[in-house]
């Protein structure tokens, strides 16, 4: 459960971000505490893919600031700098983004010998531990090209926890998958936040966002355009926008 | 790149900003790649059989023509196979030496061509694209005449023969292609897989060695062979400048049997042996191609 006296962990304020002469971010500002689960909802190409990906460095904001534990993303301009941020966040992408030539045991293990530089067995006990809490011990010597969406998306998300992030992001993670095996994913998400692993999640699964959101963010043309608990947002929204979007989507 | 360039992508590409980078890269790619398509060699079983077709035309023309007293056709080829032979292991030496000092250094021109570093960058550009077009020939005079004929270091005296010159020749226009073929390969591979490394805290140098190599290498294998099959052929331009290759043999034995009947049988020879060597390249590249089409 997240804690309202410690700091928030997570902190945006006035986030300004444009790719070329188009404004994608207009002025985000947000607060996570340690350990809560956020949804991002929102109609597509509002800026909610972006901001997970202003959040661990992926794309540089143009105003702002952005604040991760103890990194200033927004001041961070060096490789070296942008690594040391990204052992603490991780992103999970809609496209898995598997690498098609390792085993999912490998794609795993990868990170935390080449990056954290941890001892090669230690990793290993780590990663089938990790493999087995999606669910995926059979798979561990598979090819990416030889699991499905569900599956492969399931080792995206073990082969993050094995760097031990601080935050999860997940960038549409069911968007691309069939409705069956959406529920295996969101399962292991729902362990994860049960964890009290802080996640930020954009998604367009409402049922979901109202089961295991502490706040929900409803984004459109760039802005916030209203932020609350799950069950005051989509039961009793205050703004026309909103309503006309959960009108069309619940 | 400049904001201009983003627009200008748009239209054909997509309207979700945070895809923009990528679908302007794409754009790029996709122009780069129709300007620069490289040349496919696809040798058919059906080649073999219009070549078998030819000699059997030369044998009858060299029969027609044959004097009274004249040896058979087939005897003279057979006398001299050892010769020509002798010629096509050289033919071979030549292009393997040169596709290994061309893939050599042409993976280092290519590395040089994605650095993040811009002289380094649009230097190797201007060196891959100015060999690359160049004819082959105008290479191989260029080395012929412009390289030393001996080199003397710390006394010592080593002669550069010309067939080494010759191969070096070869090598710039390998190097060139081969220069293309990696740096097309590593921008083939999504730019998602860079993003996936980014996030996962891998180096810049990590991820190329870890993630985009190993991808490329599947990619760059079939163009590859075809590069090798196309040298191979070429290396009969090395008889002009005079190396004692395979053309340049048949064409002393032809002068030394003096039975100008013998034309069309002898080249069609040499044509044979030529297939009979790249044929099979041609068919392991098309094999290769297939599995990897259906890998990805």
């Amino acid at each position: 459960m997240p804690s309202a006296n410690e700091p928030p962990i997570v902190s945006l304020r006035d986030v300004h971000q444009s790719f070329g002469d188009v404004e994608v971010l207009k002025g985000v500002s947000m607060d996570v505490p340690k350990g809560a689960v956020v949804c991002i909802i929102g109609p597509s190409g509002s800026g909610k893919s972006t901001l997970l990906r202003c959040i661990n460095g992926l794309v540089p904001i143009s105003r702002g600031s952005i604040r991760v534990g103890s990194f200033d993303v927004h001041s961070l301009r060096t490789d070296q700098e942008k690594i040391a941020l990204r052992k603490e966040v991780s992103i999970v992408f809609q496209q898995y983004n598997l690498f098609p030539h390792k085993t999912a045991l490998q794609n795993v293990m990868m990170a935390p010998i080449h990056v954290l530089k941890e001892d090669k067995d230690q990793v290993h006990v780590r990663a089938v531990a990790l493999l087995k809490k999606v669910g995926l011990s059979a798979k561990a010597d598979a090819y990416p090209g030889e699991l499905s969406g569900g599956q492969q998306q399931r080792v995206a998300i073990a082969r993050s926890l094995a760097m031990r992030p601080e935050v999860m992001l997940f960038d549409e993670i069911t968007a691309a998958l069939d409705p069956e095996t959406v529920k295996e994913v969101l399962n292991t998400i729902r362990e994860l936040a049960q964890d009290g692993m802080t996640c930020m999640l954009v998604t367009h699964e409402m049922r979901f966002a109202r089961e295991i959101a502490h706040d929900v963010y409803f984004t459109d043309g760039g802005l916030i355009v209203e932020s609350g608990p799950p069950a005051e947002l989509f039961d009793r929204p205050k703004m026309e926008r909103t309503r006309a979007f959960l009108s069309q989507i619940l | 790149m400049s904001r201009r360039r983003w627009n200008d992508a748009l239209p054909r590409g997509t309207d979700l900003p945070v895809l923009m980078p990528s679908a302007m890269r794409l754009a790029a790619e996709a122009a780069n790649e129709r300007r620069s398509g490289s040349a496919a060699l696809r040798l058919q079983p059906a080649h073999g059989v219009a070549l078998l077709v030819l000699f059997m035309v030369g044998l009858g023309v060299a029969h027609a023509q044959a004097g009274a007293g004249d040896p058979s056709i087939l005897a003279t080829l057979w006398k001299w196979t050892p010769v020509l032979l002798g010629g096509f292991m050289f033919n071979l030496a030549i292009s393997v030496m040169a596709m290994t000092i061309g893939t050599v250094s042409g993976m280092l021109l290519g590395f040089a061509q994605i650095s993040l570093l811009p002289p380094v960058r649009n230097g190797a550009w201007l060196t891959t694209h100015f060999f690359r077009n160049a004819p082959w020939l105008v290479l191989l005079f260029y080395c012929m005449f412009l390289l030393p004929f001996q080199v003397t270091i710390f006394g010592v005296t080593i002669p550069i023969p010309d067939w080494i010159k010759a191969t070096f020749g070869l090598a710039l226009p390998v190097m060139a292609n081969v220069s293309e073929l990696l740096r097309g390969a590593v921008q083939s591979i999504p730019t998602t897989q860079w993003e996936s490394a980014a996030s996962l805290a891998l180096t810049r140098r990590q991820t190329m060695w870890m993630i985009i190599l190993p991808q490329c290498i599947k990619r760059m294998l079939p163009p590859w062979m075809n590069l090798y099959a196309i040298l191979t052929m070429a290396t009969v331009l090395t008889s002009i400048v005079g190396v004692a290759e395979m053309m340049t043999l048949t064409g002393r034995a032809l002068s030394a049997e003096n039975r100008p009947g013998l034309l069309l049988a002898f080249y069609s020879y040499v044509l044979f042996w030529f297939f009979l060597y790249c044929y099979p390249i041609a068919r392991w590249t098309v094999r290769l191609e297939a599995k990897y089409a259906v890998d990805h």
